[in-house]
């Protein structure tokens, strides 16, 4: 009897937590609708025929998937050469970013020399410039180089970056400087230090950084928009971009060249998840 | 990935501080990272050779040495593409370019021009009221992150996957998939809205709408990293706060005023700054779902679209170098504001 007296409220409390959380997973759910209901809707219209886009009120499922639609993509645009110029500008930014940032990220938190405060002042003032003071002379210069439509223009500017450089300064400061010491005292150098045994230990901090680089390039608009306006040497988000004033190109086509571009992106998300969130958490901001 | 992890908190404990998504946070960014290099007398530095004097110099020559190794590749990159550009941008407000190229200088006249130019003013505007729908999308985040952080729930990392799924997408693409949600005629919002008897308008071409319609895709574009920041925020909140508030009898709403939310208030902040300092700065969706053919490209174009369109269409490199400092000016003074407004609200432990 008193066995039951005391299993009796508690059971009622936890059914009561119980109804609580479904009311919560009722917000979320309703939440993650809006959030993901416009993927789904686009992958929807990118299988479906343009008069099946057409109709009032407008079907969700297509009749039957008209996957030319993805074929019609390449019909329209260089799409092809397009993925492959985004590519380029993303793998050589990132890559340059991994081998330069971490190198002065490395130097800014282990040497020590007159100026370095006064010099990383000068990196941190960089990261709060708006973007559009750097745009119209970067575009002189890339310009006066004779690199306007061409893959440098997209990569050679984003080779540089002060955010990284500080992101990976963080991180070589969080490390311990044990090992470092070991190894002088074997007589190595710094050089040896750095690429032996600071970089292995830095890969969190470089994945970190690969992963921002990957998001922020892939997806960067302006820049591209301005320096290359030859569709074969423009990158997916300016083709994309291209179509929009263009009368001739249906919606299911637009939909399926949109699932196309961000597709690789999204793969990496799915496999880095914890690293594009903690990549994202740190940098606190999109550009 | 720890060592980010423990940056990041104590970025967002003392938040502001170390905000490296541009947020212009002065002088308080410097100094607060402890650097370690500087502890005194590591590594028996006085004297490896028992010499201080000459093995100081001598080693410091080196670390010079192997700095300027290290340094100098990104020191130059940065100032050819990033510092230099600053100064340029300056003398480029300064000038006027030709009809057959070539420019003129022209002193203030970018300036003056600027000042009684109303279409600016109405970019500045539409700026402004996308900067603040922007700061709407903040309670959003919040109420989400503070229901995830709803203790024994399941299925947490799928929804924070879920609601981050647009953080990860392209834009532009963002920007063609609500142009056909948004359509007047054949959109699905419209469709929806209809089936509870609300006549839909056609959003993004009705100058009434538009901005909103834009500003409403901008919250859900940043919304996931906003709920990312959040909850990580909420979870540094000592637990014993929350069963002496229950003990007292507070229930999870009274909890989230009294407790989670000043405890957090920093990381709020945070957002707050990025948030305006992000929408200060829209183009991409503009670009895209927009454009100057549209009825109501007047009521949506931004600073910032101006300052391209200007430079990089018409050729007036000169009035957009001009805008560019303008912007410069707003984001500080925007900035400024925020950083003075927050000791009336921001609880720093």
């Amino acid at each position: 009897m008193s066995e039951l007296a005391t299993r009796l409220p508690r059971a009622r409390g936890r059914k009561r937590l119980r109804r609580n959380h479904l009311g919560v997973h009722a917000v979320l759910i309703l939440g993650s609708v809006v959030m993901v209901g416009p993927f789904f809707w686009e992958v929807m219209t990118s299988l479906k025929t343009l008069g099946e886009t057409l109709t009032v009120p407008p079907t969700v499922f297509p009749r039957s998937p008209r996957w030319s639609n993805y074929g019609d993509v390449f019909d329209t645009l260089p799409f092809g050469q397009m993925f492959w110029n985004s590519t380029i500008q993303t793998l050589g930014r990132v890559l340059g970013q991994l081998v330069l940032c971490s190198m002065a990220g490395y130097a800014f938190a282990r040497f020590e020399f007159r100026g370095r405060g006064l010099l990383f002042g000068l990196f941190l003032s960089v990261l709060m410039v708006p973007s559009q003071l750097f745009l119209l002379p970067q575009y002189e210069i890339v310009s006066g180089l004779g690199w306007l439509n061409s893959l440098q223009a997209l990569i050679v500017p984003g080779l540089f970056s002060a955010f990284g450089t500080f992101l990976l300064r963080q991180f070589f400061l969080s490390l311990p400087r044990e090992l470092e010491e070991a190894a002088k005292l074997d007589g190595a150098n710094h050089w040896q230090i750095f690429t032996r045994i600071m970089l292995p230990l830095a890969k969190p901090g470089l994945i970190a950084l690969a992963v921002l680089d990957v998001l922020w390039s892939w997806n960067d608009l302006m820049w591209p928009l301005v320096v290359n306006n030859d569709p074969t040497k423009m990158p997916l988000s300016v083709g994309l971009a291209s179509l929009i004033g263009q009368f001739s190109v249906d919606t299911t086509t637009l939909m399926a060249g949109s699932v196309l571009a961000t597709l690789p992106v999204l793969l990496l998300f799915v496999v880095l998840q914890k690293q594009f969130i903690q990549g994202i958490a740190f940098s606190g901001s999109k550009g | 990935m720890a060592g980010v992890l423990t940056d990041r908190e104590q970025a967002s404990g003392s938040v502001g501080a170390t905000a490296p998504g541009g947020a212009p946070s002065g002088s308080g960014s410097r100094g607060d990272t402890p650097a370690p290099g500087r502890r005194p007398g590591r590594l028996g530095r006085p004297g490896r050779l028992g010499r201080p004097g000459r093995g100081m110099s001598r080693m410091r020559r080196n670390d010079l040495f192997w700095a300027a190794v290290f340094i100098l590749p990104t020191l130059l990159g940065l100032v050819v593409f990033y510092l230099w550009p600053v100064v340029r941008t300056l003398l480029i407000s300064f000038t006027e370019t030709g009809p057959f190229g070539g420019s003129e200088f022209v002193g203030l006249a970018n300036y003056r021009e600027l000042f009684g130019d109303a279409r600016l003013w109405g970019t500045m505007l539409n700026t402004l009221k996308f900067t603040v729908v922007a700061l709407l999308g903040i309670p959003v985040a919040l109420v989400i992150a503070a229901l995830l952080s709803t203790e024994g729930l399941r299925g947490v990392r799928i929804y924070r996957a879920l609601y981050f799924l647009p953080v990860v997408t392209m834009p532009a693409a963002v920007g063609l998939i609500w142009r056909t949600l948004y359509n007047g005629d054949v959109g699905v919002i419209n469709a929806l809205l209809g089936l509870v008897g609300i006549e839909g308008t056609n959003w993004l071409s009705n100058p009434a709408t538009a901005l909103y319609a834009i500003a409403a895709v901008g919250i859900w574009l940043s919304l996931g990293t906003q709920i990312v920041i959040f909850l990580a925020a909420i979870q540094g909140v000592p637990k014993d706060l929350y069963e002496a508030a229950a003990l007292d009898g507070a229930g999870r709403i009274r909890q989230f005023w009294s407790i989670t939310l000043p405890q957090i208030s920093p990381s709020v902040f945070f957002i707050s700054v990025l948030a305006v300092i992000g929408a200060l700065q829209t183009f991409d969706l503009i670009f895209v779902m927009t454009g100057p053919t549209n009825p109501a490209y007047p009521q949506t174009e931004t600073i910032v679209a101006q300052f391209y369109q200007r430079g990089f269409v018409e050729n007036q490199q000169g009035y957009a170098a001009a805008i560019a400092l303008v912007i410069l000016v707003v984001i500080v003074a925007v900035t400024a504001l925020q950083f003075r407004l927050q000791k009336k609200w921001v609880h720093y432990v």
